[in-house]
């Protein structure tokens, strides 16, 4: 860990680092954390060099720490999400994403003749596997799959 | 949310289902009775399906009931633009129950969430027609004696026919065999074998309707529609294989019967009406008897 030459995103005192997310889904991160609308410090950097996603994004914010509720939600677009707690420039804690049980008002449902895409309705569905995360509408009962996945 | 509704086959334990097919049987020997005096139910059919709707309102009917509702969108609020969520929450004040047939998919779950009262399915969209499922497994049940460990076998559009999956998730708690027969394009979704392989239930694909059926103690035969296929030639090609016709039941076990959810066009020929192994025709009145039973038990009665 020491060979790190450089940071390619500044380093930040206290907060959340979000590491590995694909580099296509960074705005969506963003947007799906709510991080667009917040009055802490964000920085980020987005292809940046992954050996184990090719290009990857980062994601820094000052002074935030989330419920695992809250950060489970980005397991939809970023599975291979490592979050490190920083206290004091430290790494306190770390913590990976994990998929959830339920999917509930985040993503499309893929069948545009689904109720939730004619009505006003909050979507809901069972993640039914999670790698890669494939979701069961609760309504029309119809598979979405990783690919289909549309943030809502 | 009321837990009472009846929107998706799986929404039934295997022990409920034998339950409502046993109430079955009772109403079939006493079908009128006045389980649903004083009660109030709400038919509402956003989409014409005069069958289903003769067969609940037949059911209602026979149980005492009344019904008001519409027999489809263009007489109700919806044409106004009134939303499903609206339309719901304000039948389910006047009625004890909705029964409710939908083209959009998913649009019965929500209906039962929204409602104070029981809900129904009657069909929503391509998705789940569960009253169709228990009149069939009363059909199989009735005609074989028992559920358990029968030889099914389904023809036709088993990609899009919604009969086809329901019944297939509700037998599989009955130790099933499946044999499925039909064209590549319209094979079983790949879901359902998935299911099936998890759940270590026999099946056997194949594509020639030929004197395998002498396995059979169930044929379950469904229309291979025309409107399924992007390619028109596709359609003349395979939409003559699949017909069943008398003398391939020759060899074919005493035993065995005939189903279909209706209506037909020409996938069993004429000739086979009079054999004594179809019983599509009665299997239709068994809808009657399958949904007093439903209703029944929506209602706690």
């Amino acid at each position: 860990m020491n060979t790190k030459k450089e940071l390619q995103v500044s380093a930040i005192e206290n907060g959340t680092v979000i590491d590995h997310i694909p580099a296509e889904y960074l705005f969506q991160v963003i947007t799906i954390l709510g991080l667009d609308k917040s009055k802490n410090s964000v920085t980020f950097g987005n292809n940046l060099e992954s050996k184990l996603l090719g290009k990857k994004a980062i994601i820094k914010i000052s002074d935030k720490f989330f419920e695992d509720e809250e950060i489970n939600k980005i397991s939809l677009i970023a599975p291979h999400a490592k979050l490190n707690i920083i206290r004091d420039y430290k790494v306190a804690e770390k913590k990976i994403v994990e998929s959830p049980e339920k999917v509930i008002g985040i993503a499309k449902c893929m069948n545009p003749k689904c109720i939730t895409n004619v009505e006003a309705v909050t979507t809901r569905f069972k993640v039914i596997n999670n790698s890669p995360i494939t979701l069961k509408c609760h309504y029309c009962e119809k598979i979405t799959d990783h690919k289909n996945i549309e943030i809502v | 949310m009321d837990n009472k509704s009846l929107v998706s086959i799986d929404d039934y334990t295997k022990e409920e289902i034998l339950e409502v097919l046993a109430r079955a049987a009772e109403f079939e020997k006493n079908p009128n009775c006045s389980l649903l005096e004083g009660k109030v139910v709400a038919s509402l059919f956003f989409e014409p399906s005069t069958r289903t709707r003769l067969s609940f309102e037949t059911a209602i009917s026979r149980m005492g009931g009344r019904i008001v509702g519409f027999t489809d969108s263009s007489s109700s609020s919806v044409t106004k633009g009134e939303t499903l969520k609206d339309t719901t929450k304000m039948v389910s004040n006047y009625c004890d129950l909705i029964v409710m047939r939908h083209p959009i998919e998913g649009s019965a779950r929500y209906a039962s969430e929204v409602s104070d009262v029981p809900v129904i399915n009657a069909g929503d969209g391509a998705n789940q027609h569960p009253s169709q499922t228990m009149l069939d497994l009363y059909s199989i049940m009735k005609t074989q004696g028992t559920l358990e460990n029968l030889n099914i076998f389904m023809v036709g559009d088993l990609k899009y026919g919604r009969t086809v999956h329901s019944l297939l998730m509700a037998l599989s708690h009955f130790n099933p065999t499946f044999h499925f027969i039909a064209p590549p394009e319209l094979e079983i979704p790949r879901g359902y074998k998935i299911f099936m392989e998890k759940n270590n239930i026999k099946y056997f694909e194949h594509t020639e309707f030929n004197d395998i059926i002498n396995d059979a103690d169930i044929l379950y035969m469904t229309r291979v529609q025309k409107e399924r296929f992007a390619d028109p030639l596709e359609y003349e090609k395979v939409k003559n294989v699949y017909i069943l016709k008398n003398d391939m039941l020759s060899n074919t076990k005493d035993n065995m019967r005939i189903l279909h959810p209706l209506p037909r066009v020409n996938e069993i020929a004429v000739d086979v009406d009079t054999n004594p192994k179809a019983y599509y025709f009665e299997q239709a009145l068994n809808g009657v008897y399958a949904r007093q039973a439903i209703i029944a038990k929506a209602l706690n009665l």
